[in-house]
């Protein structure tokens, strides 16, 4: 498999200002090294996706997901690390002027509750023309045609591409954004939570499209989401994201079924099932660790894990590998161990 | 359905009046809750699940009106009480909890601020005392550093923590019924586990009876006894959460297990549901709704809407339902 997307030790940090603002401005007045708090937005995260694959991202919110993603479709710079697409390093141009740039196109996103994320004064035919406008300079008829194929694509009739978002239901609403993603026909379409705000009935009717583009346009995706039941059923490989740090990562099947990490573990015991009311609950206790300067020698899960060993304050555990899979744990050989003895 | 009711809601009409016509929100919404029970609504967005929560509470939109139907709660007809016994009821009585807590909530006030007023106003506790409680309040329902978090505005306050806030603000009078509209909606599933627990154990604390608004069907059978499906302002059907799972007589209600993605093998395994719910401004809607969506429609489905009882506590609105033999396809309750 050729590698589209190759993450090599990202990370993202973000100065954790005091409330009292004279304060700080008194501090960098005076002179000095200024020592600011950092908040561990993404920590150290590398991660490839290839081509023609699609890669689940999942965790609370709050654990870095969007700002990761945000940083790998070069909407935000990186503190450090590489972001290769093929063979271009992406990560030492400025966001800025990566909005200019010739790859801007290869890396598309479709946001959140298009709802939202759609200019209300834009109809839906400018939602869709407006990355091709921008980005490949289509102008007049060209224009008109391939703003009709992108919608077509994403089965919306010609006929509501004259509609402004609140004219539009929630399933056409997604799909407008799926289109104005796929309109410039990019290499990696990053997907955040793009059903979250659709019912059951649209959702299905949603992914199936994704999957049906995805083999049309031959795309890969990045699919953040923190319904699991969605990233199981369209992914084929899945990473876990806790407190800015990949902790565990794999197959999708295969992590859902037979979690390792036990906050993987926990977020697969929270998902709701039918009927499920049998199953003993694994459930986490407490707040996630502070992300503001967190200590290196502790692990991040430490106070909410059920296992909380007194290695786990003392030593960071680094993800290691067990044949596809890798996980983050001390304690990973007991999970991988037990889980081998008792069978799938 | 016998037993002593928390809420019962009978023949429940909502109309709204809008430029484009006259909707049709609600009709006939019949449903009870039992003291201490939990029963969850669900349906699609457009169901009804919503506006009828407001009606029950009185807090329609100006252009609703109920034109027809009762809600009783302990002798008192909600939907004509005067304006001075609902208050009493409201915030103290029966509570509610809103689907997006950043707006439901006051951004020009401490959080901590809000969950006292209403301590003071059904508690009648006095403000010093209040304050106390609030944080209390905020300890019990999960957060961290409650004293501190107390002073801050809801901007300041993650999502799951905006709504521990508005469930301290819901059962600070320590309610006797209590509303919750998708609660957990836009938050992670390990902290809707959190929330739901919370609520649950809070309920069983208080003996509080619980009306549950979602629309994940999964969350509903894990978390309800019993499950009032909506559609297009109808209830299509009603029954134990067991009985509903793993026989479902209304087509919808099959069709709505059959869409939600849970132990599905995979993508091709999950049913969309066809069409779409009816425009509630036709003036010829039929007489069922589901009319037009339906598979196994009849010639009488266009004529009146029944109310089927097929068992002690399973009432569906179907002249042709699913026959108990047929299996489904993805039998539920198994791994």
């Amino acid at each position: 498999m050729t590698v589209l997307l190759d993450l090599g030790h990202v990370s993202k940090f973000f100065p954790a200002g005091g409330r009292n603002q004279l304060a700080r401005l008194r501090r960098r007045l005076s002179g000095g090294p200024e020592k600011l708090p950092k908040v561990y937005a993404v920590d150290n995260v590398s991660f490839v996706i290839n081509k023609g694959e699609t890669v689940g991202l999942v965790g609370e919110s709050g654990c870095g997901k969007s700002t990761l993603v945000r940083a790998l479709t070069r909407l935000l710079d990186v503190s450090d690390g590489s972001i290769k697409l093929g063979a271009r390093e992406l990560a030492l141009k400025p966001a800025r002027v990566f909005a200019r740039d010739r790859d801007r196109a290869r890396i598309q996103m479709v946001f959140q509750d298009a709802g939202d994320s759609i200019n209300p004064r834009f109809t839906a035919f400018d939602a869709i023309a407006d990355p091709l406008r921008r980005l490949r300079r289509a102008r007049g008829k060209a224009l008109k045609e391939q703003v009709e194929a992108a919608a077509s694509q994403c089965g919306l009739p010609p006929v509501l591409l004259s509609r402004f978002p609140h004219q539009l239901s929630g399933g056409q609403r997604a799909r407008v954004g799926i289109a104005r993603a796929i309109a410039v026909k990019p290499d990696l379409l990053v997907l955040d939570e793009p059903t979250a705000a659709l019912d059951v009935s649209v959702q299905v009717v949603i992914l199936r499209l994704l999957q049906q583009l995805k083999r049309e346009l031959s795309m890969s995706y990045l699919f953040v989401s923190h319904d699991l039941s969605v990233v199981r059923l369209l992914c084929d490989r899945v990473l876990v994201m806790y407190l800015g740090k990949i902790v565990e990562s794999g197959p999708a099947r295969a992590v859902f079924d037979r979690p390792w990490h036990p906050y993987t573990q926990a977020l697969v015991a929270a998902v709701p099932r039918f009927g499920g009311e049998a199953m003993e609950r694994l459930r986490l206790k407490g707040e996630p660790r502070s992300p503001i300067d967190p200590d290196p020698n502790v692990c991040r899960f430490y106070g909410r894990c059920p296992i909380s060993a007194s290695d786990c304050k003392t030593r960071a555990p680094a993800l290691r590998r067990f044949g596809s899979r890798y996980v983050a744990c001390h304690f990973a050989e007991e999970f991988v161990v037990e889980r081998i003895k008792s069978g799938p | 359905m016998t037993g002593s009711l928390a809420l019962c809601v009978d023949r429940l009409s909502v109309e709204f009046r809008t430029r484009s016509g006259l909707v049709r929100a609600l009709d006939n919404v019949t449903f009870s809750v039992r003291k201490g029970e939990t029963i969850a609504l669900v349906g699609e967005s457009g169901s009804g699940k919503s506006v009828t929560a407001y009606a029950i509470m009185g807090i329609l939109d100006p252009a609703g009106r109920v034109t027809s139907g009762q809600a009783m709660f302990d002798e008192i007809d909600l939907l004509s009480a005067s304006p001075k016994q609902l208050a009493a009821i409201r915030g103290r009585r029966i509570a509610m909890i809103f689907q997006n807590p950043r707006s439901a909530l006051n951004p020009i006030r401490p959080v901590g601020r809000q969950i006292a007023d209403v301590l003071m106003r059904h508690r009648e506790l006095p403000t010093r005392a209040a304050r106390l409680q609030a944080i209390e309040m905020l300890r019990a329902v999960g957060i961290t550093d409650p004293a501190r978090r107390a002073s801050a505005y809801p901007f300041e306050l993650s999502g799951g923590m905006c709504q521990r806030v508005m469930i301290a603000i819901a059962l600070a009078a320590k309610p006797s019924l209590l509303i919750a509209d998708e609660p957990t909606t836009g938050l992670d599933v390990t902290t809707q586990a959190v929330i739901m627990d919370l609520i649950a154990d809070l309920a069983t604390e208080l003996g509080m009876a619980t009306i549950f608004i979602t629309h994940d069907l999964a969350l509903a059978s894990q978390r309800a006894a019993r499950i009032v499906v909506m559609h297009a302002g109808h209830v299509v059907e009603n029954a134990p959460t067991t009985e509903l799972f793993v026989q479902p007589r209304h087509p919808y209600t099959a069709e709505l297990i059959a869409a939600t993605p849970d132990s599905a093998a995979n993508l091709d395994d999950l049913a969309a549901i066809a069409g779409s719910l009816p425009d509630l401004r036709r003036p010829d809607l039929p007489a069922c709704r589901y009319l037009e969506r339906c598979s196994r429609k009849t010639e009488q489905c266009a004529q009146t809407l029944p109310q089927a009882v097929l068992g002690p506590e399973h009432i569906v609105a179907c002249w042709n339902p699913i026959p108990v033999q047929a299996p489904l396809k993805r039998a539920i309750g198994a791994p």
